[in-house]
């Protein structure tokens, strides 16, 4: 059992994905609160906003390790979601700051369950793959 | 969170305190929503707080202004409600005297007004439905056995919700002015009705099996027909068949002697003997009584002891129609010295190109509500009046009225006959050639059950919805592929309207809703919420009625009686004192706009409206103008003239002193007036190419922070400098729209829509006047507008030098100066459990899920919202929308305009079909077409909209059995539906092409979102009339005045013959179409020429000529002209003319090089239908 790069990659994921979890799980109360009329559209966005790029780089970050380290199961996973992250962000709405969600077209019903699915989805992709590279960790540090 | 939003946080006076400091959810307003069972809203208003703090200076004047909010005490003052200063003469309560609305002022107990009896219905329900109850519990006595005859294999019979046509009453009284014998002037089917409230004999035929209590009935309901008719006066009869108002309601008749026979079968004997043959006048005091009730045109809502109406309202009479046999045997003989009279009034002559419109005025002025007949008046606006046919000439392909008959043979006569009388008739398309009706086209009116059929019902023009039957699920919903939204134009101007001061307004506990005409009182002490359906007290006060000066019928309030109201809000819809009414003008002078001359015109124009601005003594000023530097003026009155300073670092914005630079309108006019004379001379030299727009909206942003207000921009050019600056990125080959970028829709930055969110917060809303002459890049800066609740004036090419874009600046600046303005206002729209709005259109920033935040509101600003189903809404009757507008007015009162609309669920297909409002959908699908425009693209879009026919058609040929594979059979609630899509895809936003610079497409697609549905539909489908026989046409009186009424043609060449005058109206502009083969008396009476090549080209007023075609033609222009806000200037256009394509682009029913005709986007319609 020795410490190799692999299971380095996967304690940084798991480290990584507990965060995003977090985020994730803001991002579904934040859209909650937007729809029960607690908070300003304008407010939350501002809020919402600036945790987008993080949690995309976060992302893309410990996928770059388990590129370097040859995980390629855990790669091909994350791939769709790192895609999708892409995608969005090429076709975010106009704006000067960073971010993804416009205050005058996110109180669009439309919008809003969407975001809310999106933040509902990716919180369990986060949990189940947090499982995941909990294994995976264990299954390097034993494996070697 | 009611419309208005504010929650109360300081004591009222002129030291606001801030009730919070964040944006929504402050703490107490969150706190409160926890312990307290209604839902609080979040503070809207705190944006301003902490600006208020600061601001508290402004409001010195503040107090002083209470004094005319004590002047009417208690409640109910009537004013007059229109963009003029407000008139403040004291009224007696609930009285108004000021307008034609019947329904007031009959309401306010005039009765004499009325000296005939409510009629009484007869309700025929067709075969194989089940019948509904019915009102008229004061008539039960009357009835008789007679109707035993007819029809009680018709038993069982559900009635739909077909209310007495309480619209035609405002007619009624009309002919009583002019005529007191009342028959007479059977003009339209309006009128038609009203002879049912005239009619002295009063027949109530009532089905023994069928006087059920109503709720028993009610829960029968099964699908099917519901047919309830008013009697329609035997003296009209035998005259039915010719006039056009009957050619309306039956349209396409098969054969003209059915339908006659089948008409008489209506007409039953008298059954209260004391009543036959009795002259109206006469009438025995018991019978008139219940015309003191207020709108009612069947029995009234409540009881004599007051008690609430319809939980204990006996059941009612019906009637089964007979088979038709012939019909004569039932036919009353009429009394004879009015047949004359109404023979002249309903014939028109019939000389004319296209039937004598059935003449109903309109618009002019504003129909009140109760003109849309809750009844089956047209939906048939597609059903072809059987004359027309013979008149229009030319329509080769047109089936003669015994085809269709063939067609529809599976019907019998007399169902096909009901159909087209309860607006269920249908068209085939592509036979029919006329789907437009000769007048203009009305809203279909909704049905409600009949306990609710003497509220007054908001009018179409403020509000409707896109299906007058709300489909009971989603699916049903999804089945007929239509769009459920509703279009609201909430701060319209109005000639009547109630307006109410109390302490307490009466609202639902739980879902805030104010106390509407739809409400249901459980006892005198308790009332439900239409919306929520919770059980409310209803205050003490609120059962006095002041008008009798009695406790116990609230019925009787206004409140209840109207379903648009206004309330006089007390201070605890006020988070700081109301702001005074603030306006900034920033003005271009920059090389471009010198060059184009507004300036002078501009100015001049303000300094003639500078006392009508609308405001009180605390009404401010300032003046910005900008050209690379930004200049502000400072006028101080102790100067002796203003006083510019010019700032020149405008990469961040300062305002460079304090005071004097927004200052108090009336102690400064001096000043003001000053320096609008100077302006224009100051900059007639200008050679500074810049413009710092952006810069120039921060320091206006930046005056107004404070107060809020409303800022005007002027701009000419390009954002070319300091932030905001944009780059020309218009290419024009992209011009045609086919390759148009959908980034170009878009804008370039977000720095406009961010200025827009600051200026939301702090309540100042932006309206632009572009007068470009290039690319200005609309969509980007229109963002500044669109977020803030602003309008946007474009003027495309203008020039000072041209006379006809200097009068329609003229002509809207100064509607634009001097209309109603709502400051720091909030809406919000509520709906019945089960229902959410999805998306909203129109230009405000969405504030929360039902809440929009409008920094200013004004007169001509429509919204749109498209409302989701989420759950069934099988177990209720009707659904509410209820949407409130709070806002400041002008004159520093906080007032909350509410409207309430109540619509009846449908269960099934053909129901939410028959009954869409295809005006209505047209203006929802153009809004929603345009958010597809910016999301997807323009391709998109036109395919959405060809889509939307073809969805339509095919879920109604699910309806239909028995269609031949050759028809496209349509609904006629929907026959035109085809034809304004086509005008949709022909129209500057969406066309392809045909070029069309981008700023133009984007100003026409903020307009699709922003323009109320009647100018919206007259934008895409302008009206077109033919004038040249002016002498023949029908006269109509309107007001005082008589105007002509010519028949509505459709917008294709072959209806344009070079011997005629033709008159477009879009809106905007009037065009008039001279023919080049017009007779010299034509050329003589209207244009006091000899002959058509002596008319100046280049004409823009009629002459004003002594003869009397030409007074006639004047008359009808004023009369269009006046209906709109701004007037629409006049255009004079020989048809060998340089600016022929200003009207041939507009016939939006011929092929063009890019577009195709009516019929082959018919055939195209076909081939997607399944």
């Amino acid at each position: 059992m020795a410490f190799v790069f692999p299971a380095f990659a996967y304690i940084v994921a798991l480290i990584s994905d507990a965060v995003l979890i977090f985020f994730s799980i803001f991002h579904v109360i934040a859209f909650d609160e937007l729809k029960t009329d607690y908070k300003n559209p304008i407010d939350q966005c501002n809020s919402l906003n600036p945790l987008v790029l993080p949690e995309y780089i976060l992302h893309i970050f410990f996928n770059l390790l388990f590129l370097l380290s040859g995980q390629w199961l855990s790669l091909c996973l994350n791939v769709p979601l790192i895609a999708y992250h892409i995608n969005r962000y090429r076709t975010r709405p106009v704006m000067s700051g960073p971010g993804l969600y416009d205050p005058t077209s996110i109180m669009n019903a439309d919008v809003l369950t969407t975001c809310q699915r999106e933040g509902w989805v990716k919180l369990a992709f986060y949990l189940l793959s947090f499982f995941y590279y909990l294994y995976g960790m264990i299954h390097s540090l034993i494996s070697t | 969170m009611n419309g208005q939003s504010c929650t109360y946080s300081d004591s009222g006076n002129g030291t606001p305190t801030p009730s919070s400091t964040s944006y929504p959810a402050s703490l107490s307003s969150q706190s409160s929503r926890d312990t307290s069972p209604s839902r609080l809203q979040p503070n809207l208003n705190h944006i301003n707080s902490e600006k208020s703090l600061n601001s508290s200076g402004n409001y010195m004047n503040y107090k002083s202004h209470d004094t005319y909010t004590n002047a009417n005490s208690v409640y109910g003052q009537i004013y007059p409600d229109s963009s003029a200063p407000t008139n403040r003469a004291t009224v007696p309560p609930y009285i108004s005297d000021t307008s034609n609305d019947i329904n007031q002022s009959q309401r306010l107990g005039q009765p004499q007004l009325r000296p005939f009896t409510t009629s009484s219905q007869i309700i025929s329900s067709l075969g194989s439905t089940v019948s509904k109850p019915v009102y008229s519990s004061s008539h039960l006595n009357q009835i008789t056995n007679d109707q035993k005859q007819f029809g009680n294999q018709y038993s069982t019979q559900k009635l739909d919700s077909v209310m007495q046509p309480k619209a035609s009453e405002s007619n009624l009284v009309k002919n009583h002015e002019t005529m007191p014998t009342s028959n007479l002037a059977i003009s339209d089917y309006y009128q038609g009705y009203t002879q049912t409230m005239n009619n002295p004999y009063r027949q109530e035929n009532v089905l023994p099996n069928q006087t059920m209590k109503p709720e028993q009935q009610y829960h029968a309901q099964t699908q099917g027909y519901q047919v309830q008719k008013p009697l329609i006066s035997p003296t009209s009869n035998p005259y039915m068949n010719s006039v056009p108002q009957d050619s309306q309601s039956y349209p396409q008749s098969p054969a003209e002697a059915p339908r006659s026979t089948y008409q008489q079968g209506y007409y039953q004997p008298p059954t209260s003997s004391v009543m036959s043959g009795r002259p109206q006048m006469n009438l025995p005091m018991t019978q008139s009584r219940s015309l003191d009730e207020p709108i009612s045109s069947g029995p009234p809502r409540t009881n004599v002891l007051g008690i609430i109406p319809y939980a204990t309202e006996p059941a009612t009479s019906q009637v089964a129609r007979p088979k038709l046999p012939d019909g004569g045997g039932y036919y009353q003989p009429m009394q004879p010295q009015q047949q004359p009279q109404q023979i002249q009034q309903q014939q028109p002559p019939r000389v004319a190109p296209r039937p004598p419109a059935p003449i109903k005025p309109r618009g002019y002025p504003p129909p009140p509500y109760q003109q849309y007949p809750s009844y089956s008046q047209p939906q048939n606006n597609a059903g072809l009046p059987p004359y027309s046919q013979t008149m229009s000439g030319g329509y080769a392909g047109y089936p003669s009225g015994d085809e269709l008959a063939n067609q529809m043979s599976h019907l019998s006569v007399s169902q096909l006959g009901f159909n087209k009388l309860w607006g269920r008739d249908t068209v085939d398309l592509m036979k029919c050639r006329d789907v437009l009706p000769p007048t203009r086209v009305e809203a279909p009116p909704i049905r409600l059950s009949q306990e609710y059929y003497d509220s007054t019902k908001v009018s179409p023009e403020i509000f409707r919805c896109t299906l007058t039957k709300i489909p009971e699920t989603k699916s049903l919903l999804d089945k007929s592929r239509l769009p459920l939204g509703v279009l609201i134009h909430p701060f319209k101007d109005l000639n009547q309207l109630s307006v109410i001061q109390c302490t307490v307004i009466v609202r639902c506990r739980a879902c805030r809703t104010y106390i509407n005409p739809f409400v249901f009182f459980v006892d005198s002490k308790h009332w439900k919420c239409n919306l929520c359906f919770r059980v409310n007290d209803l205050p003490e006060e609120f059962q006095y009625d002041p008008l009798t000066k009695t406790y116990g019928d609230p019925t009787r309030r206004p409140e209840i009686k109207s379903a648009t109201i206004e309330f006089i809000a007390p201070s605890e819809y006020m988070v700081r004192p109301p702001q005074p009414a603030a306006y900034v003008f920033v003005l271009d002078v920059s090389r471009l706009a010198i060059d184009s001359g507004y300036l002078r015109i501009f100015c001049d124009c303000l300094l003639s409206q500078l006392e009508a601005l609308p405001g009180d003594s605390r009404t401010a000023v300032a003046f910005i103008t900008y050209d690379s530097a930004v200049h502000y003026y400072s006028l101080a009155d102790t100067q002796a003239q203003p006083h510019q300073m010019v700032v020149v670092d405008i990469d961040d914005m300062f305002v460079p002193c304090p005071e004097n630079l927004l200052v108090n309108l009336s102690e400064c006019l001096g000043l003001v007036r000053d320096l609008l004379r100077e302006l224009p001379n100051k900059y007639r030299e200008s050679y500074d190419t810049g413009t710092a727009v952006g810069p120039a909206l921060q320091a206006a942003y930046k005056l107004l922070a404070a107060t809020g207000g409303r800022v005007t921009l002027v701009t000419s050019c390009l954002a070319n400098s300091g932030p905001g600056k944009l780059p020309s990125r218009e290419d024009p080959n992209q011009r045609s729209g086919e390759g148009l970028n959908q980034s170009h829709l878009n804008p370039v930055t977000d720095f406009y829509k961010k200025l827009a969110l600051d200026c939301s917060g702090q309540q100042i809303a932006v309206d632009l006047f572009v007068l470009n002459s290039q690319f200005v890049d609309l969509a980007s800066l229109t963002g500044v507008s669109r977020f803030s609740g602003g309008c946007i004036h474009h003027f495309p090419l203008f020039s000072a030098k041209n006379p006809h874009h200097v009068e329609s600046f003229q002509r809207s600046l100064q509607r634009y100066l001097c209309r109603k303005i709502g400051f720091e206002s909030v809406m919000r729209l509520r709906c019945t459990r089960g229902l959410s709005i999805h998306t909203f259109h129109g230009n405000f920033f969405v504030r929360s899920t039902d809440l929009l935040s409008l920094p200013n509101v004004n007169p001509d600003a429509g919204f749109g919202m498209q409302v989701s189903i989420d759950e069934n809404l099988t177990d209720i009757q009707t659904v509410c929308f209820q949407a409130a507008l709070l806002y400041t007015s002008s004159k520093g009162e906080r007032r909350i305009r509410v409207h309430t609309l109540c619509l009846p669920i449908a269960s099934n297909l053909s129901d939410v079909l028959h009954g869409a409002d295809q005006q209505c959908i047209v203006g929802l699908l153009a809004k929603m077409a345009v958010d597809r425009c910016h999301q997807s693209s323009l391709s998109d879009a036109r395919e959405a909209f060809v889509n939307v026919v073809a969805d339509m058609l095919s879920a109604f040929r699910i309806t239909q059995s028995g269609v031949s594979p050759t028809s496209l059979i349509a609904p006629t609630s929907l026959s035109l539906l085809p034809l304004y899509v086509l005008a949709l895809l022909k129209y500057i936003a969406f066309r392809v092409g045909q070029s069309t610079r981008l700023d133009d497409r984007v100003f026409a697609m903020c307009q699709m979102k922003s323009l109320p549905p009647s100018q919206l539909i007259q934008a895409i489908y302008p009206d077109l009339y033919p004038i040249f026989n002016i002498n023949e046409l029908p006269l109509v009186t309107i007001g005082e005045d008589q105007v002509v009424q010519p028949p509505l043609l459709h917008l294709s060449a072959e209806r344009i013959d070079s011997t005629g005058v033709y008159l477009m109206d879009d809106g905007t502009t009037i065009i008039i179409y001279v023919g080049h083969n017009i007779s010299p008396s034509i050329a003589v009476s209207f244009f006091g020429v000899p002959s058509f090549s002596a008319i100046n080209s280049n004409m823009f007023e009629l002459p004003e000529l002594n003869t009397p075609e030409s007074k006639k033609l004047r008359g009808f222009i004023s009369y269009l002209q006046n209906e709109k806000p701004v007037a629409p200037t006049v255009l004079i256009i020989r048809d060998d003319s340089q600016q022929r394509h200003l009207f041939v682009e507009k016939l939006i029913e011929d092929k063009t090089e890019s577009g195709h005709s009516y019929y082959e986007f018919l055939q195209r319609v076909k081939v997607l239908v399944k």
